[in-house]
């Protein structure tokens, strides 16, 4: 219990109280690939509704903390807190269930089915088990509209019938995200959903992302600073495994620690 | 593809062949099986008949391969395994005058899916080629408990003078009979793989085939679902085990030799994995081919591997894959039909 106060106290301390709750908390969490810290004593606090971004030069560690999060790895020590319980050995498949999503940072679709079917596997999750052995999916008309429902959220509702693998990057990028939100998740994890876009799909998935802010709270972890700076309530720096610095936009970039690490850089 | 659903099964049917190569084939193929004992008898040529009994009842174990191999992703190299217990389940009854057909089926299905459940739960914690080697590894060590079982003839193996009895209901010591039931169970079988791969289970077994990672991140328990495959199939190839200690009156180790689970996955291949039909289509032609080729040379081998080479290098996916070639390029990619 000490500890536990003392990582509370730790928090409070480098966190400036705000008066919204938070939904993730993370207590000094460690995670090491042999000699390689890839998360140094980690206490991240993500509060409702805000969209909070991580940053950090390549291999500072953001997809490491991103998958210890989402339950893919489990942290060497510390402790994770979701929507106020304790699921560090919580496995990834109850996290989701509990509202805890990501996105890959790698398209990660199942390519050869349509790009409906791929939107319906995800609502699948959420509504009633799947150990269905019969009854055909395309006759589950709620399935199916709900599945539609999260695709005219990304504007894919078009290509509905399209195999995944049609799509152009952008627009797997797209379907990414509305798989994510068809697990309707209280918090998103999204992994670079930028990464690999040109100027026009970078704009349109900011303009996408900011339609859905305050209806859910959003991590994101990204490289690209515009889109940093246009979306994010608040931005966490992460360097060589560790926090440097949280704080506003503002805050951030006219921190001098920061520049030095990440921003004079780029 | 799926949108439109047609009123009445022959409409459906119609949609479903016109322009559509493959499946016109597979039809006329299921024709070609229902009416074959027919033909067979009339012409008088009953090694035919046996000779299809054997393919068909090798295409049940290779359709319950392809549930897990084309549909789940899960490439096992002990399936052969699974042929042997459920011929043992008849000879073993038999050896001690057991000869209730319900007893052998029961204890063939019981037992096969038993063996598929316990190891299951161990070889589904590793993949890829760890996966083929531990498959492999319980059906060695399966062949060689039998093999050390001298009361069961070891591997001389155990004769079995008397095909399972179904007293009232039908007599499989007829080949016509027996020819009919396998292509029933066979039909059924390929007819449960299609309603569950288009139910939400084979939805998540086929995203576990594609991307095992995206299904956890949807937070599915992929562990059980592929479990759950493997019984299933496991249970499947029991009962053609079954099937085929009675066709053969013979049971022996040798059934579950590893070369023989290989021969299944050739059969897979030479169809097309995670083509509803591939297996009938593979076993069937890998019998016949095995025939004909090794009445025309002691090197048959050698041709057999030359044209499965060529098969798999010049024809992707198998059979299926050259029949789409011929047909138009519009309608392909219908996954599981």
């Amino acid at each position: 219990m000490a500890c536990l106060a003392l990582a509370a106290i730790e928090a409070a301390n480098k966190i400036p109280p705000l008066s919204m709750a938070s939904i993730l908390q993370t207590h000094d969490l460690h995670k090491s690939f042999g000699a390689l810290v890839a998360t140094d004593s980690v206490s991240l606090t993500v509060q409702t509704g805000e969209v909070h971004a991580i940053v950090g030069p390549n291999g500072a560690g953001k997809t490491t903390l991103l998958s210890l999060l989402s339950g893919s790895l489990k942290p060497d020590s510390g402790r994770i807190e979701f929507n106020g319980k304790d699921v560090t050995r919580t496995p990834a498949h109850k996290r989701v269930r509990l509202g805890l999503a990501r996105s890959f940072q790698i398209t990660s679709l199942i390519l050869p089915m349509t790009v409906l079917e791929n939107v319906m596997l995800a609502v699948q999750g959420t509504t009633g088990h799947s150990l269905k052995f019969w009854s055909p999916v395309s006759k589950e008309k709620d399935t199916q509209t709900q599945a539609m429902h999260f695709l005219q959220a990304v504007k894919l509702q078009d290509k509905s019938q399209h195999l995944a693998d049609a799509l152009s990057h952008g627009e797997q990028r797209q379907l990414e995200i509305a798989i994510a939100l068809a697990l309707k998740p209280k918090l998103l994890l999204l992994d670079e959903p930028m990464a690999g876009m040109s100027k026009e799909e970078t704009r349109k998935m900011i303009d996408l992302l900011r339609d859905l802010k305050g209806d859910i709270t959003i991590l994101l972890v990204e490289h690209d600073m515009d889109a940093v700076f246009a979306l994010a309530d608040r931005t966490s720096v992460l360097v060589e495994g560790g926090l440097i610095a949280t704080g506003t936009t503002e805050e951030i970039r006219s921190n001098t620690e920061v520049q030095q690490a990440y921003l004079g850089e780029a | 593809m799926r949108g439109e659903q047609a009123s009445s099964w022959p409409s459906h049917l119609l949609a479903r062949l016109k322009g559509n190569l493959p499946n016109q084939v597979y039809f006329a193929l299921v024709i070609a099986l229902l009416i074959a004992p027919w033909l067979i008898n009339a012409l008088d040529q009953s090694f035919y008949l046996d000779l299809l009994t054997r393919a068909l009842i090798i295409a049940i174990a290779v359709a319950s391969l392809n549930l897990i191999i084309g549909f789940g992703g899960m490439v096992s190299l002990g399936h052969a395994a699974f042929l042997g217990i459920g011929a043992y389940c008849v000879g073993i009854p038999t050896y001690y005058e057991q000869f209730n057909g319900f007893v052998h089926l029961g204890l063939a299905v019981l037992c096969s899916a038993l063996f598929a459940l316990l190891t299951g739960l161990i070889c589904l914690r590793t993949k890829a080629v760890y996966f083929i080697m531990i498959t492999l590894a319980f059906a060695q060590m399966l062949y060689f408990t039998l093999v050390s079982l001298d009361e069961y003839g070891a591997d001389d193996g155990l004769v079995i003078y008397q095909r399972s009895e179904f007293p009232g209901i039908f007599d499989i010591e007829n080949p016509t009979t027996l020819y009919y039931a396998v292509l029933l169970f066979l039909l059924g079988c390929l007819y449960l793989t299609h309603r569950m791969m288009h139910a939400r289970f084979g939805r998540v077994l086929q995203g576990c085939k594609h991307n095992e990672q995206r299904m956890q991140a949807l937070g599915f328990l992929t562990y059980k679902y592929k479990l759950i495959a493997y019984v299933i199939a496991g249970t499947m190839a029991g009962v053609a085990g079954f099937f085929l200690g009675n066709f053969t009156n013979f049971i022996s180790p040798e059934m579950m030799d590893w070369t023989h689970s290989a021969e299944l996955i050739f059969m897979l291949v030479i169809g097309g994995t995670g083509i509803l039909f591939g297996p009938v289509v593979g076993a069937v032609l890998f019998l016949l081919l095995e025939e004909w080729l090794s009445g025309f040379s002691v090197y048959w081998h050698l041709i057999l591997g030359l044209m499965l080479i060529a098969l798999v290098v010049f024809g992707k996916g198998g059979v299926h894959g050259l029949l789409s070639l011929g047909s138009n390029r519009g309608s392909q990619q219908n996954t599981t039909t």
